[in-house]
């Protein structure tokens, strides 16, 4: 077994495995918790309101922009280059539809008729490079700043470089870096998402998956207790 | 009277010295050679001595032979095979039986530490019976015809990894060359069959240079598998473009569109498929509409399916995803349970 066939089997295998009993782990332990009885009346009893939290904690608020836009534009410009690359890359739509059949038997195409496309590679090119500058200034930035470097720990160093490792070693294999094989490029690239997968349900990576909650139920013991949003 | 050199030979065979000068310069080409050799190359073919050649076919189809000899007509290629001394290839040669074997002993005499050994086919490891040659096994036959060799080829990926009859479960025990002699330069070229041109380059290489081509990390010779088939292949621009067959007869296929989707090994596999083609240039399995099926690549037989989309993952059976789902569920739920019961006793206490 070569290294490719070890990270496109075995190693994508338990990798799967540990990120799902992980993910599910984090998640049930979260939302399967008893909520503390608020014995105060309600100063607004329409509490689903705070759920706009939401949305409004994904914008930059007026007042603070001048101390929060280098990390709301660099954090905006990560994950969408991220994200896009992820789904939209041709050979990922593929993985994930074979990921899909290999699960439950079908891919999206075959449960609703449809299934999405992939954008040019060029488009892809551009927005994971950018996504992969934006990286490395958010490293800088917390280097560099006091305040930000005594409060980071191993898990900020580790979580960003198994996001870094595998959008460097993706374009690598992409652009066949010059001298390396393609196929060592490709197992570096799936070793690296396997890393990823293995450490995102116990590190900071976690937000993914509990940030959109966390906002909202946040909002509604917010607006339940009448403050301003 | 002396052997006639190379030169001396083909021009008895017709060969003028325009096409001879054109095969010198588009060799020189495949070798990643610059142009301005062309000449060089005439000049030391011209001279070189036909060198000895013995070829020991072992666990084969005989499609190498097939393929380097151009059954299909005569070219320089093959008029270049000839040049050599090929003292023994049972399936060519004219003589049979005892015959055939005293020839091959005799070569391997006068020539000892000289000739080139070519070897097609791998080597059972298993019972020796599997396959034998006038009653002499794989084994002991190459490691005889080894001792003495210049230099070895291990040519189709049968002799160079095993190739087919190495698949799994590989019932004979089948070994490459590489797996059993280990004193020798050895040049893997694979493929499955490998292309005519390569085998001749690289013998025109060892007649020109007196020396083997570099090799890559598999032993092949890096001017012919330098470069994967994607990194060359005429429908790269589909691919970039994100425009993949979906089926064999479907508007995208019929477009030429890349067959990524449909399992085409060509971003993985090293071969000059794609710049030089097969049957005088003619084409190549992707331009005639099929995938590559990575044929000169380790294991290609056993790296899932030939119409598997290479990004594709081996997922084995659901099994390990619902322990993953059961095993998580279950410290999720134990978690939220110890939780509970501590936020319980706290309010309690």
């Amino acid at each position: 077994m070569d290294l490719l066939e070890f990270a496109r089997g075995p190693a994508l295998q338990w990798s799967i495995s540990i990120f799902i009993a992980g993910v599910l782990w984090r998640l049930l332990g979260v939302f399967l918790l008893r909520s503390k009885k608020d014995l105060s009346e309600p100063r607004n009893p329409a509490a689903w309101k705070g759920l706009r939290l939401i949305a409004l904690r994904s914008w930059p608020r007026r007042e603070f922009l001048e101390g929060t836009a280098f990390g709301e534009v660099m954090g905006y410009a990560f994950h969408v280059g991220f994200l896009v690359s992820l789904f939209f890359f041709a050979p990922h739509v593929l993985f994930f539809a074979d990921l899909s059949r290999g699960l439950i038997g079908t891919d999206l195409h075959g449960l609703v008729g449809f299934g999405w496309p992939a954008l040019p590679n060029g488009i892809i090119t551009l927005l994971s490079a950018i996504s992969v500058a934006a990286l490395l200034a958010v490293l800088v930035h917390r280097l560099v700043n006091p305040v930000k470097r005594l409060i980071s720990n191993f898990d900020d160093y580790f979580s960003w470089f198994v996001t870094f490792a595998p959008l460097v070693t993706g374009m690598a294999a992409f652009a066949h870096l010059a001298g390396w094989p393609y196929e060592r490029l490709l197992a570096y690239h799936l070793l690296a998402v396997e890393l990823l997968l293995v450490w995102f349900p116990f590190g900071k990576l976690m937000h993914a998956f509990t940030i959109f909650a966390a906002r909202g139920t946040t909002g509604m013991l917010f607006e339940r207790r009448g403050a301003s949003l | 009277m002396s052997a006639p050199s190379v030169g001396e030979f083909l021009r008895s065979r017709g060969v003028t010295r325009r096409d001879f000068m054109s095969f010198c310069a588009s060799t020189a080409t495949l070798l990643g050679l610059p142009a301005s050799l062309a000449p060089r190359i005439a000049a030391a073919l011209e001279q070189a001595r036909r060198p000895s050649v013995i070829w020991l076919p072992f666990q084969e189809c005989t499609g190498c032979t097939e393929s380097i000899t151009r059954a299909h007509g005569a070219t320089l290629e093959s008029l270049i095979l000839d040049a050599i001394s090929l003292d023994y290839q049972h399936t060519l040669q004219a003589a049979a039986g005892d015959a055939a074997e005293r020839a091959r002993e005799q070569a391997m005499q006068d020539n000892h530490g000289r000739y080139l050994l070519i070897v097609d086919g791998s080597i059972p490891m298993g019972n020796a019976g599997y396959s034998t040659i006038a009653g002499h096994d794989n084994l002991t036959m190459l490691k005889e015809a080894a001792e003495g060799a210049a230099a070895i080829i291990a040519l189709g990926s049968c002799a160079a990894f095993g190739g087919i009859p190495g698949a799994a479960p590989n019932p004979t025990g089948a070994v490459p060359v590489g797996e059993i002699v280990k004193d020798k330069p050895i040049i893997n070229v694979s493929g499955c069959p490998p292309i005519p041109v390569v085998i001749t380059g690289v013998l025109v290489q060892y007649l020109t240079f007196g020396k083997l081509p570099e090799l890559d990390a598999l032993g092949r010779p890096r001017s012919f598998y330098g470069q994967t088939l994607h990194d060359r292949c005429y429908r790269r621009p589909f691919y970039e473009r994100g425009q993949f067959a979906e089926s064999f007869d479907d508007a995208g296929a019929k477009a030429g569109w890349c067959l990524y989707k449909l399992g085409c090994k060509g971003p993985t596999t090293y071969n000059a498929c794609a710049t030089v083609k097969w049957n005088n240039g003619t084409s190549f399995p992707i331009e005639a509409g099929h995938g590559c099926i990575g044929c000169s690549e380790p294991g290609f037989w056993d790296k899932g399916g030939f119409y598997q989309p290479l990004s594709t993952g081996r997922w084995g059976d659901a099994r390990t995803v619902g322990t993953a789902v059961g095993v998580g569920a279950a410290l999720g739920i134990a978690s939220a349970a110890l939780a509970r019961k501590r936020q319980r006793d706290a309010e309690g206490g």
